[in-house]
């Protein structure tokens, strides 16, 4: 049987990868990736925990994050689209319209 | 029998000519000002007299007299009424402050007449009217207190009437905040008063004292109350400690300098003394100190009064001696002699200040009295009408002055309270007071004529009243209250001529109800009673004694006039030669013993200092103003620091996140593993 531990360490180092990703890259797909593996990192954890204590809430709470998850890629992507239709790029850095 | 006097209309007539021509009289002419202002001064003394003679056909019970006009503070137990109370005490208050007062505004229609301001003069001094009656006739020691603030603002509004003039200004503030020294004592005598009586009105605090046994019970409130009360008496009336803002009060308009201070407002202090008679009377060592103040003033200002050579600073200076010898018969328990100085100084001394202002007046402004000599002839009625005051405050027969000053020296020795001290210094004073005047009179009237004022050929400068140009006399305006008031001097002191002089002493037996339960309460202990078998054969031992006193003090007086006639009209090379002769000592009486340096130096200069380096810049400035301005400026020196982390970048945004998140999570493991 694989320890707890080396879920919890896996899911670590996923959602420090996705912290990464989200510093450091620029493009609005890439961050967007980031954060889908941020909360599937979590979810590692959530499912890791329920099955080493027997309880079923931890994989209730992975289904709810992943319903989440899936309206809010619906919703990212469509603003995603519709901000590469009106400014041609895909870079965060020049998406800045609300800066003073 | 229970009268309406009216008495709520004596006080208020003045205050209605104060308000009219306060808040109208710029567009007043001239005539109206005049009408208005002397009007219903006119009315408030037709009224006074109309009480005056209602008071004499009452029964002796019916009086005091109170009159309730509105409830004022009602505080719990506590209150004070806008109420009136009329004795003999107050009558005669009220007689000589509408009588003086009526002739000194006629007086001042004369006297003002060039001036700018003539409407404001005249709110002034009516509004100085209706506070110095309400002072009077107040029912209660805080309608009194009323008064006292009243008369207090009204002599600083005219002390700084010429308000142009730097000196008068500051003349008018120094007035105000000595007094207000004074007005602390009296604050808290009467804070003790209700701590202790529950009441300030007259006819409950007084049968309450009256109750008490001056050897036990209460003695100790009682002189705390006196003394309190003589340091509030000595901040209006010009005594020692606090008399220093009398002489500089002469920078005000001379008809201001008579009525406010010299017949009336100054004198409210003993006036206060002797409405608190019961109580001092049970309180023998405030008495006492009242005494001693009373003498020492006198002495100190009449010494100093001998060689001051403005002719109002030496009637100042002989004010506030007068009103020493007011508070040494206050002092000697001898209250109606007391009045009767007052009553008889208010005459003479109001009359010599109008008569100066005469004199000034006809110089054009002129008041050094070096610059003065030979005015008889210019000015005869002047010179008349100040010759019946001289007389008469020097205590020669058979002026009013006379009498007055011999009964309050006869009462310095022979009272209970009283002393051969008293008694000495007080017979000095009246040579000094007699030589000063003298003085006066001789540099003024006779001998040669010094100034440079003109006799009718040269314009006399641009002083004041140089309206013409050369010496002349004063219009029948100012004539007139001269004339009255002279002969009140001549003869105003026949009211109270003593039973050894072959009089009755009216006057003290008019005024003894006022003071009839303080005699009564007289310690047995103190008093040098008689048994009532050797009381006739005393009573002509003592008037024998008396009649050698009297002609010890018509003595002095005569030395007096000696010593000025030797050497002002003699000998004129004497004085020089006797001042340089005494070399500093001169020097140190005529600098008034360096008193205002040294207030200036003891307390002023302190105060300011402590104000502006400890307070000011020390607690102010460095302690309140420093802790609001350093904090505000170290939160924004944070700010200036921490505010380039808020770049606008998102991403540094995350960062931080990131960072405190991985900061919480490490901490947490931390703690965990430990």
């Amino acid at each position: 049987m694989v320890p707890l531990s080396y879920y919890l360490l896996l899911s670590a180092v996923l959602f420090a990868c996705g912290v990464a990703g989200f510093l450091i890259k620029r493009n609005i797909i890439t961050i967007f990736m980031s954060i889908e593996l941020m909360l599937n990192a979590v979810n590692l954890s959530f499912v890791a925990f329920a099955a080493h204590w027997h309880r079923l809430s931890g994989q209730v709470f992975v289904f709810f994050v992943m319903v989440v998850a899936a309206a809010e890629a619906a919703v990212g992507l469509a603003i995603i689209i519709s901000v590469f239709r009106t400014r041609d790029t895909l870079n965060v850095d020049s998406v800045n319209l609300l800066k003073l | 029998m229970n009268v309406n006097l009216h008495l709520w209309m004596i006080p208020l007539l003045p205050l209605a000519g104060a308000a009219i021509n306060g808040l109208l009289g710029r567009h007043f002419p001239k005539r109206l000002v005049t009408v208005v202002g002397v009007a219903f001064v006119t009315a408030s003394l037709g009224i006074t007299w109309w009480v005056a003679a209602q008071l004499w056909g009452m029964p002796l019970d019916a009086i005091p007299h109170t009159e309730r006009l509105a409830p004022w503070i009602v505080a719990g137990n506590f209150s004070a009424d806008f109420a009136f109370y009329l004795d003999q005490l107050a009558m005669v208050m009220l007689l000589v402050v509408t009588n003086v007062g009526f002739l000194i505004h006629v007086y001042s229609v004369g006297y003002m007449a060039e001036e700018g301001g003539y409407y404001r003069y005249f709110a002034y001094l009516n509004l100085f009217m209706f506070f110095m009656l309400t002072l009077v006739l107040a029912n209660n020691y805080l309608l009194m207190f009323i008064g006292w603030e009243g008369v207090g603002l009204a002599s600083y509004l005219l002390i700084g009437f010429f308000f142009t003039r730097d000196s008068a200004a500051s003349a008018g503030k120094k007035a105000f905040i000595v007094n207000r020294v004074g007005d602390f004592g009296f604050l808290i005598a009467l804070f003790l008063l209700i701590q202790h009586f529950g009441s300030l009105n007259f006819d409950k605090v007084f049968p309450a004292v009256s109750q008490m046994n001056p050897e036990t019970a209460g003695a100790g409130l009682l002189t705390a109350v006196g003394l309190l009360l003589l340091f509030g008496a000595c901040g209006k009336s010009a005594q020692v400690p606090l008399y220093v803002w009398l002489p500089d009060a002469m920078e005000g308009p001379t008809p201001v300098s008579s009525l406010i201070h010299a017949a009336t407002m100054v004198t409210a202090g003993v006036y206060m003394i002797a409405r608190s008679n019961v109580i001092f009377n049970r309180a023998p060592k405030a008495l006492m100190v009242v005494a001693i103040i009373g003498c020492i003033t006198a002495l100190f200002a009449a010494v100093i009064g001998m060689v001051q050579t403005d002719i109002k600073k030496v009637l100042a200076y002989s004010t506030i001696s007068q009103l020493g010898y007011m508070f040494l018969a206050c002092g000697v328990a001898a209250y109606s002699a007391g009045i009767f100085h007052l009553m008889t100084h208010a005459f003479f001394k109001g009359l010599l200040f109008l008569a100066a202002g005469s004199v000034i007046h006809a110089l054009g402004g002129e008041q050094d009295m070096r610059r003065m000599g030979g005015l008889r002839r210019e000015i005869p009625w002047t010179f008349w009408t100040m010759t019946a005051g001289t007389v008469a405050i020097a205590g020669i027969p058979p002026m009013s002055g006379f009498f007055s000053k011999d009964q309050i020296l006869w009462k310095a020795w022979s009272s209970p309270y009283g002393s051969w001290a008293y008694w000495l210094v007080a017979i000095f004073t009246a040579l000094l007071t007699s030589f000063y005047m003298f003085r006066l009179w001789f540099m003024t009237f006779l001998g040669e004529y010094r100034g440079n004022a003109t006799h009718g050929h040269e314009p006399a400068g641009q002083e004041q009243h140089a309206h013409e140009g050369h010496i002349h006399e004063s219009p029948a305006a100012m004539l007139v209250p001269m004339a009255i008031l002279a002969i009140l001097a001549v003869a105003g002191g026949y009211v109270g001529v003593p039973n050894a002089l072959g009089g009755s002493n009216h006057f003290d037996k008019f005024l003894a109800p006022a003071f009839k339960v303080s005699a009564e309460a007289m310690p047995a202990g103190t008093s040098q009673g008689e048994p009532p078998s050797e009381a006739a054969a005393e009573r002509s031992q003592e008037g024998n004694i008396e009649l050698v006193m009297t002609g010890v003090s018509v003595g002095a007086a005569l030395l007096g006039f000696f010593f000025a006639w030797l050497l002002y009209q003699r000998r004129r090379d004497l004085p020089d030669r006797i001042a340089a002769g005494l070399n500093g000592f001169y020097d140190a009486v005529r600098d008034k013993f360096y008193v205002d340096e040294f207030y200036q130096a003891v307390i002023v200069a302190p105060l300011i200092n402590g104000a502006s380096r400890v307070l000011w810049r020390g607690v102010d400035m460095a302690g309140i103003d420093a802790t609001a301005n350093d904090s505000a400026a170290s939160a924004r020196d944070v700010s200036d620091t921490v505010r380039h982390m808020q770049s606008g970048n998102i991403r540094s945004y995350a960062g931080w996140v990131a960072l405190g998140a991985a900061a919480i999570v490490g901490y947490m493991t931390w703690m965990g593993l430990r």
